[in-house]
């Protein structure tokens, strides 16, 4: 079964929430006026407020209770039944977070899922555990389409996030991101930051037989620039599209979920994790488990 | 550019060579799109101006800067400006017009002779050139800060990293500006997209000079060329102790000299010290972005 797709790569107004989920609403309302529907549009990290708030997160987080009432109440009717994945920085009792938003619109829908950010980027440029808290997990949930996962910019650095991603039965990762443009030699044509995705990104999807998405901010924040370069790659890792550079765009991606079993099916790489998953653990260094000195074995 | 990605893999990670300057390679027609973007963005869509002015010098730096501002928001949102000295080179204010008129940038020429020597004559007439030389670009900040204000219009800096990081330029004159697409681009690299861009030739291959003092260059001020400092500066901040380039194979002498600048000049990186007193203290405790 086709599922449809919109990457929408986007440019928030920074630090005014109304300007930018009137632009959300936008973009949702084009998104489903394109001529193939799609299902889901997935937006990047941290597309309701910019990324680099810093304190100013004290200001911008929001309740993702309130954000869903927000979106369904700017696209109104038209969208009921649309799925959508936003990242925001969220408030809830006990802190504030970076993270995405998996929600069904309309009456009929609610939220089906909300990620935290597990791995917060602290170095160079990078501040978040100055100003979030981190999440305690990854899992994937059941979407519409299909099971799902979403991870948040760093945590598809750490290949361990796939790895829990699809062993918790995903078939699709989407991965919503804000990475600052750094790098630019000759060669590929694009920042080196987006090279680094492209080669993670795939990987993800080779490594354990799963499509996966990257959903790229765009703008430019105090000189640093998302130069967008969203992308989606099929279970074998090829790239299936990839977006413009410096610009907002709806970048519609057409996938079936099935291909996701195929492609285990014919590189059984995810069925030999899934079998020496536990052994691995158990005989990894810090798992508690003594192991016998090497004489007794 | 749908499937347009070349292969990943294509940096490659170096140790440090003197004679091997590839680090410092750069795609120009990247870092000139990202530029132009960033101007765009930075002074129209978060600051809300449609108008810049640059200092134009007849150097490399300011010519690149009013070339990309040209780029960015048409060339009539840019006004250069030409700030002469009775001391400037004439070949300054010559190579400045060629740009402007390559551009297609208007100009405003502006002496700032009666102004600088109307301190320094009558009250400091013993000063020495390098004094001299911070009064006059001071009062190029004042006339560029002034004539922004009167135009709507942002001042655009032309710093570039090197210049940066050797300290070398006037604080609170060269860097004061808001906006600055080179401050991340070494000389040699600036060089490089100035020429990608079509600044002219005579402005890109002359001996860079700061113009503060006759015939003066940057380069025997400095006493290292910019190839050779910006090679040693980019392996000194990407983690590389003095020592490790020495036995690299740089010249000792050069190494020292670079890093002795770049040791000695953090302060002027930053913004005044502040005596924190409260846990509020602004830009420690109290947090918020530029453009927030």
């Amino acid at each position: 079964m086709p599922l449809d797709i919109a990457i929408a790569q986007f440019r928030p107004s920074k630090g005014d929430l109304d300007a930018t989920l009137d632009h959300c609403a936008e973009a949702i309302l084009r998104a489903i006026g394109q001529e193939s529907r799609p299902r889901l549009v997935v937006f990047p990290e941290t597309a309701l407020t910019g990324y680099f708030l810093e304190g100013g997160v004290r200001e911008q987080a929001i309740a993702a209770q309130d954000l869903f009432e927000a979106l369904n109440a700017r696209v109104g009717g038209d969208a009921d039944g649309l799925d959508i994945a936003i990242g925001f920085y969220e408030r809830d009792e006990r802190g504030i977070y970076n993270s995405a938003l998996y929600a069904t619109l309309g009456p009929g829908g609610g939220i089906l899922h909300v990620h935290r950010k597990v791995f917060l980027a602290t170095y160079g440029v990078f501040q978040e555990e100055r100003f979030v808290e981190a999440g305690a997990g990854i899992r994937a949930f059941d979407g519409p389409p299909g099971r799902i996962a979403l991870l948040i910019c760093e945590d598809g650095f750490h290949s361990v996030s796939g790895t829990l991603a699809a062993r918790d039965g995903a078939s699709i990762i989407l991965i919503l991101s804000a990475s600052p443009a750094r790098g630019a030699a000759p060669g590929a044509g694009v920042p080196g930051n987006l090279v680094r995705w492209d080669a993670l990104a795939s990987a993800i999807a080779t490594e354990h037989g799963v499509f996966v998405v990257v959903s790229q901010l765009v703008g430019f924040e105090g000189g640093k620039g998302f130069a967008g370069g969203s992308a989606a790659y099929d279970p074998r890792g090829h790239r299936l599209l990839a977006g413009p550079l410096w610009e907002e765009a709806l970048l519609p991606v057409r996938v079936d979920l099935g291909e996701a079993a195929r492609a285990r099916t014919e590189e059984p790489l995810f069925s030999d994790l899934e079998r020496s998953w536990t052994r691995l653990l158990v005989n990894s260094p810090g798992s508690g488990v003594r192991r016998p000195a090497p004489e007794d074995e | 550019m749908t499937g347009a990605w070349p292969p990943p893999g294509v940096a490659v990670a170096r140790a440090p060579d003197p004679a091997d300057a590839s680090p410092l390679d750069i795609d120009t027609d990247l870092v000139r799109t990202w530029l132009v973007q960033f101007l765009r963005e930075e002074i129209e869509r978060r600051r809300g101006f449609r108008r810049v002015v640059v200092g134009l010098s007849g150097g490399v730096d300011s010519a690149l800067t009013a070339a990309l501002c040209a780029e960015a928001l048409g060339p009539e949102a840019v006004l250069a400006l030409l700030l002469p000295y009775r001391t400037s080179s004439p070949w300054s204010r010559e190579h400045a017009r060629l740009v402007a008129k390559k551009f297609g940038i208007p100009t405003r020429t502006i002496d700032i002779t009666r102004a600088v020597d109307g301190y320094l004559e009558e009250f400091e007439p013993e000063a020495d050139g390098h004094r001299r030389g911070n009064v006059a670009a001071r009062q190029r900040m004042i006339v560029l800060f002034d004539q922004a204000f009167k135009l709507s219009a942002l001042p655009v800096g032309t710093g570039n990293k090197a210049e940066r990081l050797l300290g070398y330029y006037t604080w609170h004159a060269d860097d004061s500006p808001p906006v600055n697409p080179l401050g991340d681009l070494f000389k040699s690299q600036v060089w490089a997209l100035a020429r990608a861009v079509g600044v002219p030739a005579e402005v890109v291959d002359k001996p860079a000079t700061a113009d503060l003092i006759q015939g003066q260059t940057d380069e025997e001020d400095l006493g290292v060329t910019y190839p050779e400092a910006d090679l040693i500066l980019h392996h000194l901040i990407s983690g590389h102790g003095p020592d490790d380039l020495v036995e690299a194979g740089f010249e000792r002498k050069k190494v020292e000299l670079v890093a002795g600048r770049l040791e000695s000049t953090h302060w002027k990186r930053h913004l005044p010290t502040v005596a924190m007193l409260s846990p509020t203290a602004i830009g420690e405790w109290y947090l918020r972005p530029v453009d927030y």
